[in-house]
């Protein structure tokens, strides 16, 4: 048994002239949450396709819980959990009626007693006994997750689970991704949503284009870009010329009267710059440490501006 | 659990999933019945009386309207078939491993059920306005056999259809040729009383011998061992081309 979940290697794929991955490379340890991060046409949904037997790469391999994606299609299917990009519910059954047909499949002990518990855990009790035709697009999704979740898969693919979805549904979906994690299952997400891989991953991949371009945590990726900076607001005119010109290199902003001034954002140089100010007895009325947020690294990264970015 | 098994339990899910889904859109049986039986009124009441047939003509119709209501009833399944192949379901049994084919055998199971509902009712109304037959019980048993094979062959058919199409519209469009033929044989009218290309037509399409062999058997003077031959063959052809294209287009499409 090895510890990671998901093993990804030159991992290629082309629809005719046009390559979709150009050979990735990932690995997701057990229990995490991982999320490939990148803009529509990226190759998210591909690497989620390959990975759950559904699509066949050109070269590469990709093992998940240990198994061949391609030799092993079986027992991959056997632990994983899939919940596509459209939600896959039977619009004619009832919400109970699709989590029994998913406990059926999956041949379940107990089976109404596991439907039953996942109706209460979704909150989907009320509208168990209606057609999931008349579900709102959240509680669709959260049908749609119930049913992935059927049977306890170890390893959850969720492709854009909150595309499209409320912020009140979107939060809700996020708390139950943080319970699965909680109980060991391992995560791997999409998203176009950098504040969602933020609140969630434990790792980050951002894909651009087929291929990653920056791996890591989410503070590991803020740090990859310049631009933390500790920014200073002052009572008058006198405080700012002041201390503008005792730190060299600094932006200042006469209208707001603050300066902004460069920093790495650790303690030590933290510290430093207090000092400074107190030597020439400079008050500042605030203070506050700025770090980049992943919608600059995904500037950064791709030299293009984020969706979410280019949509607000 | 043996792969068999397997199959078989999961052919069965599907089976309560098709059947749930035509209880809660009970429009699609109710089509398929209201179409025939209102043929059978107008054909029975209006037009009947102008064709000359042997024996009464409600006795001569029946067998036709049999055919026409498994037919008819066809639009949905294929419908149906494409539906599941273009909504995201499809991947969620595909990464859950449900056998292979077991949402296929769902729609035909589901579908020749439906069939024979609908004969039951057309039979029933056709008593209702006259219909007597004379046949034995053998009779009636080789008759309701060959329902169930062609409501079988077609489903396979229509399967395949609904597999191949592009669109939902497309797929219910596929299914009219197989609505249309039967009133381009001997379901109405006596063949040879039809223009020489139509007649022509008439004789060697696959429905004639069907509903003749099944006018023969309820009539109770034995079809003719061409005809009941011929229905058979079409039958099987049916089924044996369409579980071939199903087969082939879902494993291209899944």
């Amino acid at each position: 048994m090895t510890s990671s979940a998901i093993a990804v290697s030159g991992l290629r794929k082309a629809y005719g002239d046009k390559v979709v991955l150009d050979g990735i490379d990932f690995d997701v340890p057990a229990g995490s949450v991982f999320s490939m991060l990148g803009p529509n046409g990226a190759g998210k949904t591909t690497t989620v396709n390959i990975l759950t037997t559904l699509a066949k790469a050109d070269g590469g391999t990709a093992r998940v819980a240990g198994h061949d994606v391609v030799t092993e299609t079986g027992k991959v299917r056997g632990v994983i959990g899939v919940t596509g990009q459209f939600a896959a519910v039977d619009d004619l059954l009832t919400g109970r009626e699709n989590l029994r047909m998913m406990a059926d499949l999956k041949r379940l002990s107990s089976r109404d007693q596991v439907v039953t518990r996942l109706l209460e855990r979704f909150d989907l009790v009320d509208a168990a006994q209606k057609t999931a035709a008349t579900y709102s697009g959240g509680m669709r999704r959260k049908l749609d997750l119930a049913m992935t979740l059927v049977g306890d898969p170890r390893i959850i693919f969720l492709d854009e689970p909150t595309t499209g979805l409320d912020p009140r549904s979107r939060r809700t979906m996020w708390e139950i991704v943080r319970e699965l994690v909680a109980g060991g299952t391992t995560i791997f997400l999409t998203t176009q949503y950098l504040d969602e891989a933020d609140q969630l991953a434990d790792r980050i991949a951002v894909l651009d284009q087929g291929r990653i371009v920056a791996q890591g945590t989410p503070e590991e990726l803020k740090r990859q870009v310049p631009g933390t900076h500790v920014r200073l607001r002052f009572a008058g005119l006198g405080a700012l010329d002041a201390a503008s010109q005792i730190l060299v290199g600094a932006t200042r902003n006469d209208q707001d009267l603050t300066l902004q001034v460069p920093s790495d954002g650790r303690s030590k140089s933290l510290r430093a710059l207090l000092d400074k100010l107190d030597e020439h007895t400079i008050d500042a009325e605030e203070f506050s440490v700025h770090t980049p947020d992943l919608d600059d690294v995904f500037l950064a990264l791709t030299g293009r501006a984020s969706t979410e970015a280019i949509a607000s | 659990m043996s792969t068999l098994s397997t199959a078989f339990g999961d052919s069965a899910i599907m089976l309560r999933r098709n059947f749930r889904h035509t209880v809660r859109n009970p429009v699609t049986v109710f089509n398929a019945v209201l179409f025939p039986v209102v043929m059978m009124l107008m054909f029975v009441y209006v037009f009947g009386g102008a064709f000359k047939v042997q024996g009464r003509y409600v006795d001569y119709a029946v067998p036709g309207l049999i055919v026409m209501a498994i037919t008819y009833g066809l639009g949905p399944t294929a419908a149906a078939v494409n539906d599941d192949m273009t909504k995201g379901i499809i991947n969620r049994f595909k990464t859950m491993d449900v056998a292979r084919g077991a949402m296929l055998t769902g729609h035909v199971v589901s579908t020749t059920v439906r069939a024979l509902l609908a004969d039951a009712v057309i039979v029933g109304v056709g008593f209702a306005m006259g219909f007597r037959p004379h046949a034995s019980l053998l009779d009636w048993l080789a008759a309701i056999g060959l329902m169930l094979l062609l409501g079988f062959s077609v489903s396979w058919l229509t399967v395949a259809m609904g597999l191949a199409a592009k669109t939902v519209e497309s797929a219910g469009l596929a299914t009219v040729p197989l609505i249309m033929l039967p009133f381009l044989s001997s379901a109405f009218v006596p063949a040879d009383t039809m223009g020489t290309g139509v007649r022509q037509f008439a004789e060697y399409q696959p429905f004639t011998p069907i509903i003749e062999t099944l006018r023969g058997l309820l009539s109770g003077d034995h079809p003719s061992t061409g005809h009941a031959i011929a229905a058979v063959a079409w039958c099987v052809g049916f089924a044996l081309v369409g579980y071939v294209w199903a087969l082939s287009t879902f494993r291209k499409r899944a």
